[in-house]
């Protein structure tokens, strides 16, 4: 199976001026991604590393300030290959919902508060087809019992709800029309263990269905280790790691995605655990060379001045960092 | 048994009861419900309280500091009702003594004054220090406590500090006082995995090295375990399991906190769930459940859970309200084996 979506060498930069001070904040820079068919793709770092923007470019959503400087993003749907940049308004509309799809954060403010459920459905499902609004509620309800959730969620209001089955009805409610492409950002945040498993689940029953591609946005990287069967790791809008689920959590390489893994606490020991020093860095002006350099223990005069390359270190394990980098070339020499 | 030292918070049966109306009709609902902790004085601890929202963890808090009125039960500081303090001593003496630090510490700052001014008004409110050509020193003071220091922070605005930082001067503000006891409600949710530690590190540290108390409310059980002392696990305004950390999320008894325990996403590729879980559909239905409100999702529930208040029964060093561990219930022991495999 090819990659889904593509981007190559991509750059989304907020470009704004007032009072003739032009500030370029680079929320996206020089990163290439190919995603996959079917598999459900992570992408994990801290807030205003750029995760978000990085979404919003790929599902080709965005508006000024946010602009694409470089490279390019490319959906392959059906055999056909669309270049992002080159889609009229009309191709887009066409293409949302109905093959690619978006699970926004906050599912409190996605459903209209004074209309049903059914009729939320109706909604979405009649601006993409040709349906009456009997037959979009047959749909509803099938859709819905196949997913497990109660008929009385139907006729109910999003302020009954509790937080957990609104984000779950969200979640039908962005695939309903089984969607080849998934985005999620952020889909259990600000919910509870218990709830967040329960929309883990179906997020997993969703994809696993029709064998759609997801892909997966969140800090938390528990719910990536449940989910994610590969998984990229952003650091001040640069892809500093990307690896199979398993080798991200087992071998970590770079430092930062080390930090990131070891910093976690979990029920097993309470022994002292460190936290990264330092600060993310502002994106309008991002350190030279490495931008982890600032904050990494490692750190050498080289990764002061330049700018680590992403290479493979193993099958499907690629990394950006300049120490790692020589260690393999040690090894190798070895 | 006669008690060494008065205790420094008491809650004894402590309800708060919200009237919610529907039309002319009116419906009670108890946000905390019969709820009991006591925290020793002379020894300080870290005391978790855990619970999804909507679990009475932030009405408990808001209690403890005095900014809601219970409904019943005892709430005493240091022998004190809190309800019953003066408006001048709640200023003069009880929030020297109390302090509270919030989830987002960008909504609890003003964006438009610098965030300096904070401490400084503190110090001088609280008369912290004797000359106010002292105050820099004792504020430097503070916040070293906190990692910072004056000159980082000096004429700077919330917006020009990250969160943790931020969330280090608020904790530094609820310091200033010199507080017996600190309220933290989800001080670190807010905050970027990389800074979370950081800040629950700290709270280990005051606990440590200042003797502070903390009672640190959370919806992280991970954070919960590694921080917190003793934990209080909170449903649906219950206090369903209580006891030494260690014990409740290393061996939970509870069918709750079980559910808890296993629905934490581990890190551990090779541990997936496999077994399913029900959820609340509808919320003020499990409020206005008549007997145990976990009745409606749990895996090990008999007849007498729904119609029945199970009670708080201490049972292997710790309370847990439910009927498996009653004793005068006759419990079918393959219901009880029903609850355990998640255990595992």
């Amino acid at each position: 199976m090819g990659a889904i979506i593509e981007t190559n060498n991509l750059r989304a930069y907020y470009i704004t001026k007032a009072y003739g001070v032009e500030r370029t904040v680079k929320a996206v820079d020089d990163i290439t991604l190919r995603i996959q068919e079917g598999e459900v793709y992570g992408i994990a770092g801290e807030s205003g590393c750029g995760k978000s923007t990085l979404l919003r470019v790929l599902l080709n959503a965005y508006q000024p300030p946010l602009t694409v400087v470089g490279g390019e993003v490319i959906y392959n749907l059906d055999g056909e290959r669309l270049n992002a940049a080159d889609m009229t308004e009309e191709q887009n509309r066409d293409l949302r919902w109905r093959k690619l799809s978006y699970i926004p954060q906050g599912s409190m403010h996605v459903l209209n508060p004074v209309r049903r459920i059914r009729d939320s459905f109706h909604d979405f499902i009649s601006a993409h087809r040709d349906v009456t609004k009997n037959e979009s509620y047959a749909m509803t309800a099938e859709y819905l019992r196949d997913l497990g959730l109660p008929e009385k969620v139907m006729r109910s209001y999003p302020h009954q709800l509790s937080g957990g089955m609104r984000q779950r009805v969200t979640i039908a409610l962005a695939t309903i029309l089984w969607p080849k492409l998934i985005f999620a950002d952020e889909p259990t945040t600000a919910l509870d263990v218990v709830v967040q498993r329960g929309v883990i689940q179906m997020l997993k029953d969703v994809q696993q269905k029709e064998g759609s591609t997801l892909v997966l946005i969140t800090h938390d990287i528990g719910v990536h280790a449940n989910l994610a069967d590969r998984i990229a790791i952003l650091y001040a809008g640069k892809l500093v790691e990307e690896a199979e689920t398993r080798t991200i959590l087992n071998e970590p390489k770079h430092p930062y995605t080390r930090y990131l893994i070891e910093s976690l606490p979990n029920l097993d020991s309470r022994e002292e655990l460190m936290s990264i020093p330092g600060r993310p860095p502002a994106l309008d002006r991002p350190p030279s060379g490495c931008r982890f350099h600032e904050r990494c223990p490692l750190a050498q005069d080289i990764c002061k001045t330049i700018e680590p390359e992403l290479i493979q270190i193993a099958p499907r394990h690629f990394t950006a960092c300049h120490v790692v980098e020589e260690e393999l070339s040690h090894a190798q020499a070895v | 048994m006669p008690k060494l030292s008065e205790p420094l918070l008491q809650i004894e049966d402590l309800t708060k009861i919200f009237h919610i109306r529907q039309g002319f009709a009116s419906q009670e609902f108890h946000a905390v419900d019969n709820a009991s902790i006591v925290i020793d004085s002379d020894k300080p601890e870290i005391f978790a309280v855990v619970g999804e929202s909507g679990s009475g963890k932030t009405t408990l808090a808001k209690m403890v500091l005095g900014m809601e009125v219970a409904s019943q039960g005892i709430l005493r500081y240091k022998d004190r009702v809190i309800n019953d303090i003066s408006k001048k001593e709640m200023k003069t003496w009880f929030y020297r003594e109390v302090q509270p630090v919030f989830q987002d510490p960008f909504a609890a700052f003003s964006p438009l004054k610098q965030i300096d001014r904070y401490l400084y008004e503190t110090v001088y409110n609280y008369k912290m220090v004797g000359d106010k050509k002292e105050a820099p020193r004792y504020i430097n003071e503070v916040l070293s406590e906190v990692g910072l220091t004056l000159a980082e922070i000096a004429g700077r605005y919330p917006n020009e500090l990250s969160g943790g930082q931020a969330q280090r001067v608020a904790i530094a503000r609820a310091l200033i006082t010199k507080p017996s006891l600190i309220v933290a409600d989800e001080p670190v949710s807010m905050l970027d995995a990389s800074l979370r530690m950081s800040i629950v590190n700290m709270f280990r540290k005051l606990k440590e090295d200042n003797k502070v108390s903390v009672i640190y409310i959370t919806h992280d059980l991970a954070t919960a375990f590694y921080a917190g002392d003793r934990i209080a696990v909170m449903l649906r305004g219950w206090i369903v399991e209580m006891g030494s950390t260690e014990q409740v999320l290393g061996n939970p008894l509870h069918p709750y906190t079980q559910n808890l325990k296993t629905s934490i996403p581990s890190i551990k590729t090779d541990e997936a769930w496999d077994e399913k879980i029900d959820l609340a559909v509808i919320e003020t239905d499990e409020y206005t459940r008549s007997g145990c409100k976990f009745a409606g999702r749990c895996p090990a529930v008999m007849d007498i859970c729904h119609d029945n208040i199970p009670p708080s029964v201490e049972h292997e060093g710790r309370s847990v309200k439910c009927f498996l561990y009653d004793g005068s219930a006759s419990v079918d022991p393959a219901k009880k084996q029903a609850a355990t495999p998640a255990l595992a």
